[in-house]
């Protein structure tokens, strides 16, 4: 095993080997506590009002009625050749639901994500280059502040208390529904591809209030990885040279040391994206965004249960998908990583 | 086996002066530790905010129910009955619910007239009793489990295909993100409790078998274990007195923070109307009913948000701590603080 690229092509098809069964698994668990722990999902989907006609009907459609092991057989057959079924709530198929939404999802997150990095890893920095003292005492509160904030609070504070304060949009990702196509499902993206200043602006507008909640929640993953990191790379010989040499203090940081702590703060902002994805489920309710996190929060609230296994199953997905990239990453910023 | 019995007479002698000697290092090292966390001032007081807060939850449900048993009735500690309505006041023709903090109303009151600090404090025990039992139940059970894994890992073997089974489940359960697991199970299930309790119990574990295997696989081939294994000692043995004793620090530091973790994911789901019934006080239940008075009542939010707040950021503060002070980094300067002590507790029995 070495690092050609042959060896990385060897390590991704394995990985991809090793996700079906985790995503099988996934698909069995769901199975199992939709259909073991609602007895009669037909009397709740039909509400309260519905007449034994219709539950019966319901039962039927959804082949319920079937002994267990035929209904497993139905439903991975039915997951696997693309129908997901469509939601109870707008009647809309699922899976085309869940890949429109996703996209802005993933937009919010990617938008938390560079927040964590511009703010988070300069505090961690600060934190590490003053171990032990008030600065770092300071960020460490800081940090372990977000960590305690449940995210719906700061969502809640933040639309509802500081958003009127700076006059920012706290509800969607567009004043108005926009009258140019998106296609990629990206609010801002799409602005810009529409060559629409107005609209970009709009858009980054809206997308500040929830990607702030989103960070601050989250801060501490960036800001504690890369003060542990620094911890570990200060020391090393290498960087008192640098500082012998008569290198500026911001230079030695930033330039010498922050380079190769950055490669264990990468790994982990990967691995966190993909919970990032969940986590957005609140935040997307409070601020009505037009994401998964909304869908799947509808879904799970309402007893959507085609929506719901639909999420989580994506979710899951993501979360795997995520924790590969971030595997591949960290092998190709450390050069001593071999691919096995 | 036969070899091992050789060795036997040796080791109650050996025992008995660990003994003493483990007293010693015991105070040492906790002398070790209240230095650390003087130089430390936010461990510090996260520590004493858990401790508080603790004790707070504990009397809470135990002066009721011992004044109870004792005198027939239970006297509450909480200044207001958090069910009550009391009346609002009446000035000219309009009634002033939502008072402000005030000496009668620490945290105000809320829109029907009922006490906010004691609708605060009523939920304390119920939200730390369940931050401390699911994190409890999962390092039980996904502790144990990673620890058969860890240990147990050779292939080819009994222990070896259960192992397996374990951690292919496991990385299942991890897919999952939790959040969005626990709410989908607690919608399943149905409103309640209990229902919300089960829902976390059910995702809380896996992420403990991974810690505990990761921990196990590191430790289990240091000289120390090989020292012992080949001087004859049971596998039992080695697995609880050699290798569950030296990876017990990292799970007691992600134990302490994931009390705070599961108290933020319990109120989520609360948060979200799927958790506790709407007549149980629950700090995310509280602040769901009230987010539409934010503005013009703020205590209404501010003080259950502040409990959350509070209560997580003690744990985090002192797990967090505790991380730097296990560490074998910082572990290095205690051990220097404290002299060699420390080579005491990993060879308790030289002969």
């Amino acid at each position: 095993m070495g690092r050609s690229r042959s060896d990385l092509l060897i390590f991704i098809a394995k990985r991809l080997v090793l996700l079906v069964p985790v995503v099988l698994g996934v698909m069995t668990i769901t199975f199992v506590f939709t259909h073991m722990a609602v007895p009669n999902p037909c009397a709740v989907w039909s509400g309260p009002k519905a007449t034994q006609k219709t539950i019966d009907l319901c039962i039927a459609n959804n082949h319920l009625d079937q002994p267990l092991p035929n209904q497993y057989a139905i439903y991975l057959t039915n997951l696997f050749s693309g129908n997901w079924q469509t939601s109870s709530l707008d009647g809309l198929p699922v899976l085309s639901r869940i890949l429109e939404t996703f996209p802005e999802t993933l937009e919010l997150v990617l938008a938390a994500l560079f927040m964590m990095v511009v703010i988070g890893i300069p505090l961690g920095v600060i934190a590490a280059s003053n171990s032990g003292r008030w600065p770092d005492h300071l960020v460490r509160t800081l940090y372990l502040s977000g960590w305690a904030t449940p995210t719906y609070l700061a969502g809640v504070v933040l639309s509802i208390a500081v958003g009127p304060l700076f006059g920012l949009p706290r509800s969607g990702a567009f004043s108005s529904q926009p009258d140019f196509p998106t296609p990629f499902h990206m609010s801002v993206l799409d602005a810009i591809v529409n060559l629409n200043p107005g609209a970009t602006l709009d858009a980054i507008a809206h997308l500040i209030l929830p990607a702030s909640a989103l960070a601050f929640v989250n801060l501490g993953i960036a800001t504690r990885m890369t003060r542990g990191s620094m911890l570990e790379v200060l020391p090393m010989d290498y960087v008192k040279t640098a500082k012998i040499k008569g290198l500026s203090d911001f230079w030695v940081l930033y330039k010498h040391a922050l380079r190769n702590s950055l490669i264990s703060t990468t790994t982990v902002l990967g691995l966190t994206a993909g919970s990032l994805l969940s986590t957005t489920v609140v935040i997307e309710e409070i601020f009505a965004w037009p994401g998964i996190g909304a869908y799947a929060f509808r879904a799970i609230t309402k007893y959507d249960f085609s929506g719901t296994i639909g999420v989580v199953i994506f979710f899951a997905i993501g979360v795997v998908v995520a924790n590969m990239v971030a595997d591949i990453l960290y092998g190709l910023l450390d050069p001593r990583v071999e691919w096995r | 086996m036969k070899e091992a019995a050789g060795t036997k007479p040796g080791v109650p002698r050996a025992r008995g002066s660990s003994g003493r000697r483990r007293l010693s290092t015991l105070r040492a090292e906790s002398r070790g530790l209240l230095r650390v966390m003087r130089a430390n001032p936010l461990t510090l007081v996260g520590f004493v905010l858990v401790v508080l807060i603790s004790l707070t939850a504990l009397l809470l449900v135990v002066v009721p129910a011992a004044t109870d048993a004792i005198l027939g009735h239970p006297v509450s500690l909480l200044p207001y009955d958090p069910e009550a309505l009391l009346p609002c006041p009446v000035q000219g023709n309009r009634t002033l619910c939502f008072q402000p903090p005030s000496a009668e109303h620490f945290f105000g009151t809320d829109l029907v007239g009922r006490d906010v600090f004691s609708l605060v404090l009523a939920a304390l025990p119920l939200d730390l009793a369940i931050g401390f039992g699911v994190a409890g139940f999962g390092l039980l059970v996904g502790g144990s489990l990673g620890l058969v894994a860890g240990f147990w890992d050779q292939p080819r073997t009994v222990g070896g295909g259960v192992s397996t089974v374990i951690l292919r489940v496991t990385d299942v359960f991890l897919a999952f993100p939790s959040l969005v697991l626990a709410l989908a199970i607690a919608a399943a299930l149905g409103r309640g409790t209990t229902q919300s309790i089960l829902a976390l119990l059910f995702t809380w574990w896996p992420y403990y078998v991974r810690l505990t295997r990761g921990e196990v696989l590191a430790v289990k081939h240091q000289p120390y274990v090989v020292a012992a294994r080949a001087a004859g000692v049971s596998e039992w043995r080695i697995l609880s007195r050699h290798v569950l004793r030296n990876i017990l620090e990292p799970l007691v530091v992600y134990f302490t923070m994931d009390v705070g973790t599961v108290i933020v994911v319990f109120s989520t789901i609360s948060f979200v109307g799927i958790g506790v019934p709407a007549n149980v006080p629950e700090w995310g239940a509280l602040i769901q009913s009230y987010q539409d008075y934010l503005v013009l009542y703020p205590w209404v939010v501010a003080f259950p948000g502040l409990a959350i707040f509070v209560t997580v950021l003690a744990f985090s503060l002192l797990g967090d701590g505790l991380r730097d002070i296990l560490d074998p980094r910082s572990r290095r300067v205690l051990s220097q603080a404290v002299g060699s002590s420390h080579a005491g507790v990993a060879a308790p029995s030289e002969a």
